[in-house]
C-alpha cells in the first residue's frame, strides 16, 4: 500500500467520521430530548478532525523517519571489505538501494517468487543480468555482502511499510471512534473544533518560521566548515576574488561586495526618484480612472521574470550604452557593465517604490491635504511639506525594500554587468556582485568539499545578514516614526 | 436666549444697529456631487466682521456652502458648483482668481483638529512661510507668537513650541488649527462644527475664543449645537434638505423665526 491510497483512507475515514459524529448528535439530542450545544456540523467536525490531522501527522513523521533509520540498520551490514578501494560506503549504499528496487519489480513482474528470493545467492545467480532485463543498469557484478544488504533492506522495507499502515490507520480508526463516543449533546463541540482549528493554524506558521531557523542553520554549518578550511581575516578583508580549481585560490569578500553595492547604488538612483514620483502623481495628481489603470499598468513591470530584464540588459541597454557613452568617452569597451545593470534593475525597481508609496502616500489621512490647502498652499507645497514628511517611515521601508530586492537579484546582474569581480569606480567596466559568484562556485566543477564550493554558503550568509540588517532597519524605521500622525 | 449675559444682549443690538458691510455674498448658489443636487439657489449675505451660524440638521448643506466659500470644494472631482459668490465684490469663481490667494484670504478650520506632523511652531508658521509673509526669522517668530496669542494658546505652549503639535489634547489641537488660520491673516475663518470633537470645558473657551476674533474678522461657523449658534452668533442662517429655510439674526432667528421649520429644528422637534 503505497502513502497515496493510504492517504485516501485516512480521507475516507475522515468524511466517515463527519456523518457518523454529526448522525450521533442529532440522535442523542432526539432521545434525550436535549438541546444540542452546537449546530450539528460541529459535532461530525470534531470527529473529522480526530480522525484525519493526526493521523496524518504520524503518516508524514513516518515516512521521514523510516528511511533515515533503515539505512542506518543497513549500513552497518556491509562489511569494509565489501567496499571498493577509494569508493565511499555511500555509493555503496546507492547500490542496495537500487537492487532492493529492482528486486520488487522482478517479483511484481512474477518472473521471480518471493520463496526464490529468499534461497538466492549473488555467487550462484546472475543478478546483474537479470535486473538489466527489467532496465535496472548496474556498474559491476553485485557482491554476496551487497546483494545481502539489499535483501534485508528490502525486508526491513516491507515491515516498515506495513507497520506503518497499520499504525496509520490504528490512529484514525481509534481517535476517530474515541472522539465519536464523546459526542453528547452537552459536548462543547464548537470550542473543540475552534481549539483544533487554532493549534493547527499556530502548526502552519510555526513551518514557516522553523524554515528560516533551518535554512539558517545549513548556512552556518556550511560556513563553519568554510572557514576551518580557510581563514576568515582573509575572507573579509582581501581585495582580490580569484578562485582556483587546484586550490590556493584567494577568496576575498570585497571586490563581490563592492560590486553589490554599486550595482544596487546605481539602480536605486534611478528607481527611487521615479518611483516615487510616479506615486506622488498617482496618488495626488492622476484622476481616478487614470489612476485604475496606470497602477496596475505599472505593477506588470515588477512580474516580468528579471530573466527577461536580463536579456534586455544583454541585447539592447548594454549595446547602447557602450555604443553610444562609453566607447565616445574612452571609458570602457564593454557591453556588460555596472551601469547596464543598474539601470535595468533600476527599472525593474519602479513598481516596488512606486507602488509600496502610492499607498503609503494614500494612507495619509485626508484631514492633511484639507489643513493645508485651506491655508492657501498650493498642490505641490502640498505634497512636499505636508504628504512627504507624513509619509517618510513608510516611504523609507519601500526603499530599503527595493534595496534587499537589488541586493539579492542575480540574473540581471550576470547578463548585464558580467562575471569578472573587480573593484574599481568606473561604472562602464564589467563587474560581478556576490549572487552571480554563490552561483557559480556552486556550479563549478570543483569537489563539493573544497573551499571554493563551500565559499558559496559564506557569501550566502554574508548577503543574508546584510539584508536582514537592512529589513530591521525598515522595520525599526516605520516603528519609530509611525505614529506621527494619530 | 437667557444664556446670554444681559451685556452681551445689548452688544448684539448695537451692532445690528450699525448694518455692517456685507464681505461674502452667495447668489443663487447651486451644488452638484455627481448627480445629485446638494443646494439649491442659495442666497445668502455673509457680513462684515461679525459671526454668521450657519445650522440645519445633518446632510441639509450647510457644509457645503462653507466649503464653497473657499472654493475647498475643488478638491473634490464630482463636485461642480453654479451660481455666484463674491467676495469684497470679486467673483470667487472667476476663473482668473487664483484660488491658492483666495484660501489665504478664506481660512478655514476644520471639524476635527488637524494639525500636521509636525512642531507647534511649524504648524503655525507653515502658512507665512508658504505665502512668504516673513522675511526674517525674527519676524515669523512674531507671527507665530501673535497668532498664538490671538488663539489663546501662547500661555499654554510658550515652553514647548518644538514639542510635536499631535501630542496636544483635542482642544489644544484646534486653537493651534485656529492659530494656524490667523497666521495667514485672512479676512474671513470658516469654521466647519469646530467643536464637535470636543469636551465642553475646550468648547467653552473655542466659543469665547470666536468671540474676541470677531473683533478683527468675518467668521461663517457652522454648528450643530443651538446653544452654540446662540452664543456665539450676530446672524444665523437655517438650511434644511440644501435650502436656505430663513436668515436673520440670531436673537430674532431663536425667539420669534418666520418659518415653522426653523421653529421646529430649534426647538427640536426633528433633526
Amino acid at each position: 500500500m503505497t502513502p497515496g491510497v493510504l492517504i485516501i483512507i485516512v480521507l475516507v475515514l475522515t468524511v466517515a467520521g463527519y456523518v457518523l459524529g454529526r448522525r450521533r448528535a442529532l440522535a442523542l439530542a432526539k432521545r434525550d430530548g436535549a438541546r444540542l450545544h452546537s449546530l450539528p456540523g460541529y459535532y461530525g467536525q470534531s470527529v473529522a478532525l480526530f480522525a484525519a490531522v493526526p493521523a496524518l501527522l504520524l503518516l508524514a513523521a513516518w515516512l521521514f523517519l523510516q528511511p533515515l533509520l533503515i539505512e542506518n540498520q543497513v549500513s552497518t551490514q556491509i562489511p569494509n571489505s565489501a567496499i571498493p578501494e577509494g569508493g565511499a560506503r555511500s555509493l555503496v549504499m546507492a547500490d542496495v538501494r537500487r537492487i532492493a528496487d529492482g528486486l520488487d519489480r522482478l517479483v511484481e513482474a512474477g518472473s521471480l517468487g518471493e520463496d526464490d528470493l529468499a534461497t538466492m545467492r549473488a555467487d550462484f545467480s546472475d543478478i546483474r543480468g537479470r535486473l538489466a532485463s527489467i532496465g535496472v543498469a548496474l556498474g559491476s557484478n553485485v557482491s554476496p555482502a551487497v546483494f545481502q544488504a539489499a535483501k534485508s533492506y528490502r525486508s526491513l522495507n516491507g515491515t516498515g511499510s506495513l507497520l506503518r499502515n497499520t499504525a496509520v490507520i490504528g490512529v484514525s480508526l481509534g481517535l476517530g471512534f474515541l472522539a465519536w463516543r464523546r459526542v453528547r449533546p452537552s459536548m462543547r463541540a464548537r470550542n473543540t473544533s475552534e481549539t483544533f482549528i487554532r493549534a493547527l493554524l499556530m502548526g502552519s506558521s510555526l513551518i514557516a518560521i522553523l524554515t528560516t531557523f533551518g535554512i539558517v542553520g545549513s548556512l552556518l554549518f556550511e560556513t563553519i566548515h568554510f572557514f576551518r578550511m580557510y581563514p576568515a581575516g582573509e575572507f573579509f578583508l582581501s581585495t582580490v576574488w580569484n578562485p582556483q580549481f587546484r586550490g590556493g585560490s584567494t577568496l576575498g569578500i570585497l571586490p563581490l561586495l563592492w560590486g553589490t553595492f554599486y550595482v544596487s547604488f546605481v539602480a536605486l538612483l534611478l528607481a527611487v526618484p521615479i518611483g516615487l514620483m510616479v506615486a506622488v502623481y498617482l496618488a495626488e495628481y492622476s484622476s481616478k480612472t487614470l489612476r485604475s489603470f496606470a497602477k496596475p499598468a505599472i505593477e506588470v513591470l515588477a512580474g516580468i521574470p528579471t530573466i527577461v530584464y536580463g536579456l534586455f540588459a544583454l541585447i539592447t541597454v548594454g549595446p547602447l550604452l557602450r555604443d553610444w557613452i562609453a566607447q565616445p568617452l574612452g571609458l570602457g569597451s564593454s557591453s556588460s557593465s555596472v551601469m547596464t545593470a543598474g539601470l535595468v534593475m533600476g527599472i525593474m525597481l519602479i513598481p516596488f517604490v512606486s507602488s509600496l508609496s502610492d499607498d503609503i502616500i494614500n494612507a495619509v489621512p485626508q484631514a492633511m491635504r484639507e489643513g493645508s490647502y485651506g491655508l492657501g498652499a498650493t498642490q505641490s507645497e502640498t505634497v512636499r511639506k505636508v504628504i512627504m514628511p507624513a509619509a517618510l517611515p513608510g516611504i523609507v521601508g519601500a526603499v530599503l525594500l527595493a534595496a534587499s530586492r537589488a541586493i539579492g537579484e542575480t540574473m540581471i546582474v550576470v547578463m548585464g554587468a558580467g562575471a569578472a569581480a573587480r573593484l574599481g569606480l568606473n561604472p562602464f567596466e564589467a563587474m560581478t556582485t556576490v549572487t552571480v559568484k554563490i552561483v557559480s562556485q556552486l556550479t563549478g566543477d570543483t569537489e563539493f568539499a573544497s573551499p571554493e564550493t563551500l565559499v558559496a554558503f559564506a557569501l550566502g550568509l554574508t548577503l543574508f545578514v546584510f539584508t536582514l540588517g537592512l529589513n530591521i532597519l525598515a522595520l525599526y524605521i516605520v516603528r519609530r516614526y509611525r505614529e506621527q500622525y494619530e | 436666549m437667557n444664556m446670554l449675559t444681559e451685556a452681551a444682549v445689548e452688544r448684539k443690538l448695537d451692532t445690528m444697529d450699525e448694518q455692517p458691510a456685507i464681505k461674502m455674498r452667495g447668489e443663487n448658489v447651486t451644488v452638484h456631487y455627481g448627480d445629485t443636487q446638494a443646494l439649491f439657489d442659495v442666497n445668502l449675505d455673509v457680513p462684515e466682521k461679525q459671526v454668521i451660524a450657519l445650522i440645519g440638521p445633518s446632510g441639509c448643506g450647510k457644509s457645503t456652502f462653507l466649503r464653497c466659500l473657499n472654493r475647498m470644494n475643488d478638491t473634490i472631482d464630482i463636485c461642480r458648483v453654479g451660481g455666484k459668490i463674491t467676495l469684497d465684490d470679486e467673483n470667487i469663481y472667476d476663473p482668473r482668481i487664483d484660488v491658492v490667494e483666495l484660501r489665504a484670504r478664506v481660512g478655514m478650520v476644520f471639524q476635527k483638529p488637524n494639525p500636521f506632523p509636525k512642531s507647534i511652531f511649524e504648524n503655525v508658521a507653515y502658512g507665512p512661510r508658504i505665502h512668504g509673509l516673513a522675511s526674517a526669522k525674527s519676524d515669523l517668530d512674531g507671527i507665530v507668537e501673535t497668532s498664538l496669542q490671538k488663539a489663546g494658546l501662547w500661555n499654554e505652549v510658550k515652553d514647548r513650541l518644538h514639542a510635536p503639535g499631535t501630542g496636544l489634547s483635542g482642544g489644544q489641537q484646534q486653537r493651534l488649527c485656529i492659530a494656524r488660520a490667523i497666521a495667514v491673516s485672512p479676512e474671513v475663518i470658516l469654521m466647519d462644527e469646530p467643536c464637535s470633537a470636543l469636551d465642553p470645558i475646550a468648547t467653552a473657551k473655542i466659543e469665547e475664543l470666536i468671540d474676541e476674533l470677531r473683533e478683527n474678522y468675518t467668521i461663517v461657523i457652522v454648528t450643530h449645537s443651538m446653544q452654540q449658534a446662540a452664543r456665539v452668533s450676530q446672524r444665523t442662517a437655517m438650511f434644511h434638505l440644501g435650502n436656505l429655510v430663513e436668515e436673520g439674526p440670531t436673537d430674532k432667528m431663536f425667539t420669534n423665526p418666520e418659518e415653522k421649520r426653523t421653529q421646529d429644528y430649534i426647538t427640536g422637534r426633528f433633526g
